[in-house]
């Protein structure tokens, strides 16, 4: 069975966040905090759907995964923040590469309706686990104090943690993007998402380099979890219930691109907090009507290459 | 049947008939034996469960609505999470124009909703069916979602979250009512409309037109190249399945005699994909195969073990997309060709 209500319904303002200044700054700051989590779920999402073709609606599952791991680490273990979250990258990778080696793989020629039906199946299991494992109730993130309380920007005050949190996604995006330009594993991604054929026929092991963009994307996915799980919560529906903007996020940014999703995800996420503040009637119409028209507009998505 | 107007000749073409890959493709859409089967043993059901007309008639309403998913995705191959904007769209339909006291008469009702839904269905098909893969899954999911903020935000008319209850619906033909407690009559109702689109559909799939729409799903760029037009072909095809949808979504508002903001709700889109997948698409029958399977599990064992449930469904999801490739009428397929008489039939 499906959530009883539906992601169109709750939005993502749901957490715990309380906006103190409505100055322009802070409406900014705030949408860029929150297109931030979103675009470290769902970048992991962006590489394997360029770099395999595969339609895994699942991917939210692994995000709620690590996500759990990381705030249980936390709470029941006293795990400090930061090994929190590399466990959590940790646990979510592993995952990720099992999965992929056992299951995924088997269903890369598959259509893209047996994909659909795998991913959907998927989630129901983790949803499922969750609830048997960790119990139905939704888990709070406790922030270490040097993340609480407001920050000096010199032109105005805002919360820690946003600042922390569009710090961290500048960061990622910068190192994913080094990494996809200027590693060697990076040229032997961009060689098989342009032609997968020619890459193995040079003697790059795809198969290899499936694995280790899967995990990557898993634990990538995991530290969105964690990190998101003040303005997302977490609960055992999560992956269902943020699928479509995940899965926005990616369609507007371009499958593969990282630059791309970073855009668009900051973009939704500046836009939905500037609505839902000046429009809360029907705030999130116009993200739904924003995405159709950048579809219509570059269907390969803002940053996506042409098919040829 | 191109084949009997071959010009070479009668006795040629005679001939040609002769071949059993000709008779097999003429023999293809008549009507077999076991296709009575479902019909049979919906009017069975109607006697030996009384008690549960109630959720045969929800069974009915669903096999419709994932027969005309099965249209557009199985069909056409048109990938789609946003079906439920037409079921929602028909409903809507039929509970606006019943509950403002305009038209409560059902069966014209129907034909309403059914056009309601087709233009919603031809005009965003017009656009998006310029896309495909992601971005025309996004584009269908994003349309369903703006008619539910739509319907949530036209709270005067559409009652918002609370939707319309209570909804007056005339007896059938002026005769046979609808009763809140016995479901009787939306039981037969829901049957008779089913039956009536089935065989609309199952003609339709075997004409001209339903073998150009099979041609687009296995090989766009050749149905290009014969000079198929294909975007007409794909928009009428939507609209079709738009329109079913609009009929099952009326029907639905009619028999429960309400209508909220469910109806265009992801969980149903995704839901009657699930189950049209399970039941195997592109194959007619999969719809009451998946149907029957799904509600019966969802019915009996998710209201004792809701965890056990989604944990099982979500088992048998993977297993079978894993394994089964096309649903269990693929297992069924798969088993009758290996060990029946060598042949499929479905």
């Amino acid at each position: 069975m499906f959530a009883t209500h539906s992601p169109f319904a709750v939005g993502w303002g749901a957490g715990s966040l309380v906006i103190e200044n409505i100055d322009f700054a802070g409406i900014l700051l705030g949408g860029l905090s929150a297109g931030t989590v979103l675009f470290i779920v769902s970048v992991g999402l962006s590489i394997t759907m360029g770099l395999m073709g595969f339609v895994n609606l699942a991917h939210g599952a692994f995000a709620m995964f690590g996500g759990y791991v990381i705030v249980l680490a936390m709470n029941r273990a006293h795990v400090g923040f930061a090994a929190a979250l590399a466990l959590g990258f940790l646990a979510a990778a592993a995952l990720g590469a099992v999965l992929e080696r056992l299951l995924y793989r088997r269903l890369y020629r598959a259509g893209e309706l047996d994909q659909v039906l795998f991913t959907i199946g998927l989630i129901f299991i983790f949803i499922a686990a969750t609830v048997i494992v960790v119990g139905p109730e939704s888990q709070l993130l406790t922030l270490p104090q040097s993340l609480r309380g407001q920050l000096d920007l010199g032109f105005t005050h805002y919360r820690t943690y946003s600042v922390f949190l569009i710090v961290v996604g500048f960061l990622i995006v910068a190192g994913i993007w080094l990494a996809i330009e200027r590693t060697r594993i990076g040229a032997q991604i961009r060689a098989t998402v342009d032609n997968r054929r020619m890459a193995e026929s040079l003697g790059i092991n795809v198969d290899r380099l499936f694995t280790i963009t899967f995990a990557f994307g898993s634990g990538m996915a995991a530290i969105g979890g964690g990190l998101g799980a003040e303005f997302l919560g977490l609960d055992p529906q999560y992956a269902l219930k943020y699928l479509v903007y995940f899965l926005i996020v990616v369609s507007v940014g371009g499958l593969g691109s990282v630059v791309g999703v970073y855009c668009a995800a900051l973009l939704l996420g500046v836009l939905d907090f500037v609505l839902k503040l000046y429009v809360p009637k029907g705030g999130t119409m116009f993200i739904y009507v924003l995405t159709i028209l950048l579809l219509l507009w570059r269907p390969q998505g803002l940053f996506g290459r042409k098919e040829t | 049947m191109s084949v009997a107007l071959a010009p070479a000749g009668a006795a040629a073409a005679a001939a040609r008939l002769a071949h059993p890959a000709a008779r097999t493709l003429i023999r293809r859409h008549h009507l077999r034996w076991w296709e009575a089967l479902p019909w049979a043993a919906a009017i069975g059901f109607y006697f030996a469960f009384p008690a549960y007309l109630a959720f045969g008639t929800e069974l009915l309403i669903t096999v419709l609505f994932a027969l005309s998913l099965d249209l557009a995705l199985g069909y056409a191959g048109i990938i789609t999470l946003g079906h439920a904007a037409f079921f929602g769209a028909g409903a809507y339909a039929v509970g606006l124009l019943a509950f403002h006291g305009i038209w409560t008469e059902p069966i014209t009702s129907l034909a309403l909703a059914a056009l309601v839904a087709a233009a919603i269905g031809f005009a965003s098909g017009l656009v998006l069916l310029r896309t495909r893969g992601l971005t025309l899954l996004m584009l269908t999911i994003c349309t369903m979602a703006l008619l539910q903020e739509a319907a949530n935000m036209a709270h005067d008319y559409t009652g918002g979250f609370d939707g319309l209850p209570n909804l007056p619906i005339a007896p059938v033909f002026g005769v046979f009512a609808f009763n809140p407690l016995y479901d009787n009559t939306q039981y037969l109702y829901a049957l008779a409309v089913l039956l009536v689109s089935f065989l609309f559909v199952r003609t339709l799939v075997y004409s001209p037109f339903g073998q150009s729409l099979t041609g687009i799903r296995e090989n766009l760029l050749r149905m290009h190249a014969v000079g198929a037009p294909v975007r007409w072909r794909l928009t009428v095809c939507y609209t079709i399945s738009a329109a079913l949808a609009g009929v099952a979504g009326g029907l639905w508002a009619q028999t429960n005699a309400y209508v909220n903001l469910s109806a265009l709700d992801l969980d149903r889109a995704a839901t009657v994909l699930i189950i049209l997948i399970l039941g195997g698409y592109g194959r007619l029958y999969g719809a009451f195969v998946g149907a029957v399977v799904y509600l019966a599990l969802e019915h009996f064992l998710a209201r004792v073990y809701p965890t056990a449930w989604q944990l099982g469904l979500g088992l048998l999801l993977v297993l079978i997309a894993l394994f089964a490739h096309n649903g269990i009428l693929g297992i069924g397929a798969m088993l009758w060709r290996r060990y029946g008489r060598g042949r499929a039939e479905a």
